[in-house]
């Protein structure tokens, strides 16, 4: 029986993905271009919630969206209807997007002529939170429909992220969601997270984080 | 049920390795994962029989260790392992603070070692 050899190897399996993040993070840098990735489950209003913001936003910054969907191009259509430049990415059956999928994204925008791009991951609260997609801010939106217990189930999604918008806060009152419990569960994994109630269907609560999120872009673009 | 991409990765990362160090075969690969990661065990051996099929590390068996998550009390310093899914209320053990804690440990996801002929 020949020994067996014990190899040192203390590699990190996702670091590849992170050199790619870091390098598209300079990048933005240098082009100023404030780049936001938008995760949440399917249906908690992505998109509705990114036409809103930018109907805000669009006069004050040059916007656009990088669509990522499974298979379709039905978002990325929303989109570019409102005169908004989008890119759209079929990730091919694959459930997240990672920092070269995003990479990509980016060369085939003029980031020249763009302030703000934000970024409809696909929609998980699983494997997104995994990938550093090379973005400056991680926003989620948990919707109400969706339970009070999400914190709970995936705690890595809300530890990532510096923004956290409870959508569809319009359907509280018909539901047994405990907004204060959430919230606190919410800051005990994440102390550093904004949290905003928001509904992307009547504007509630849209003005304050696209306030929020005008004054992060005028930031990092100056 | 992002497996298949972190297992190739996986693949990618142990030949390397054992072609660096000259070896015949691998046996085992010794991997760290946080708790705060959702990764399957079996899928991923699954996927990595498939994907190491006539390498190196064909028939490799993946040992897998889960780090615990493991937060710090700002207010009183103490570190505490968390059952992050399973427990209502996340509070200090010793100060019963709830309000400011931090990760430090949970989230790993590398390679430690091959074991190798």
């Amino acid at each position: 029986m020949e020994n067996i050899r014990l190899i040192e190897v203390k590699e990190n399996i996702l670091a590849d993905n992170d050199v790619v993040a870091q390098k598209s993070k300079s990048r933005l840098s240098d082009e100023k271009t404030f780049l936001v990735n938008l995760m949440a489950s399917p249906g908690a209003g992505k998109t509705t919630l990114i036409l809103k913001t930018l109907e805000i936003l669009k006069n004050q910054f040059r916007t656009g969206v990088i669509e990522a969907d499974i298979d379709s191009m039905v978002d990325a259509e929303k989109v570019a209807a409102q005169n908004i430049t989008a890119v759209q990415l079929r990730t091919g059956g694959f459930c997240h997007l990672d920092a070269s999928m995003v990479e990509n994204g980016l060369d085939n925008m003029d980031l020249d002529k763009l302030d703000l791009v934000i970024i409809e991951n696909v929609g998980n609260l699983v494997c997104p939170a995994e990938f550093d997609t090379g973005a400056i801010k991680n926003v989620m939106i948990l919707s109400v429909p969706e339970g009070d217990d999400k914190p709970l189930k995936y705690p890595l999604m809300f530890s990532v992220c510096d923004v956290l918008l409870v959508n569809k806060i319009d359907y509280l009152h018909m539901t047994d969601f405990d907004l204060e419990a959430m919230r606190e569960r919410v800051l005990t994994l994440n102390p550093k997270i904004r949290i905003f109630e928001v509904s992307a269907k009547t504007g509630d609560g849209i003005e304050a984080w696209a306030s929020w999120l005008a004054d992060e872009t005028t930031s990092f673009i100056e | 049920m992002h497996e298949l991409q972190v297992t190739k990765r996986i693949l990618d990362i142990a030949l390397k390795h054992a072609q660096a160090s000259r070896v015949n075969k691998v046996l085992a690969i010794q991997l760290r994962i946080g708790a705060m990661s959702d990764l399957e065990d079996q899928w991923i051996q699954k996927y990595f029989d498939h994907l190491s099929k006539n390498t190196l590390a064909e028939n490799a068996r993946l040992k897998i260790e889960r780090a615990p998550a493991v937060m710090k009390c700002n207010d009183c310093g103490h570190s505490f392992e968390v059952s992050i899914k399973e427990i209502d209320k996340i509070q200090c053990p010793e100060c019963a603070h709830a309000s400011s804690l931090t990760f430090i440990s949970g989230r790993e996801y590398y390679i430690k070692n091959l074991e190798a002929i």
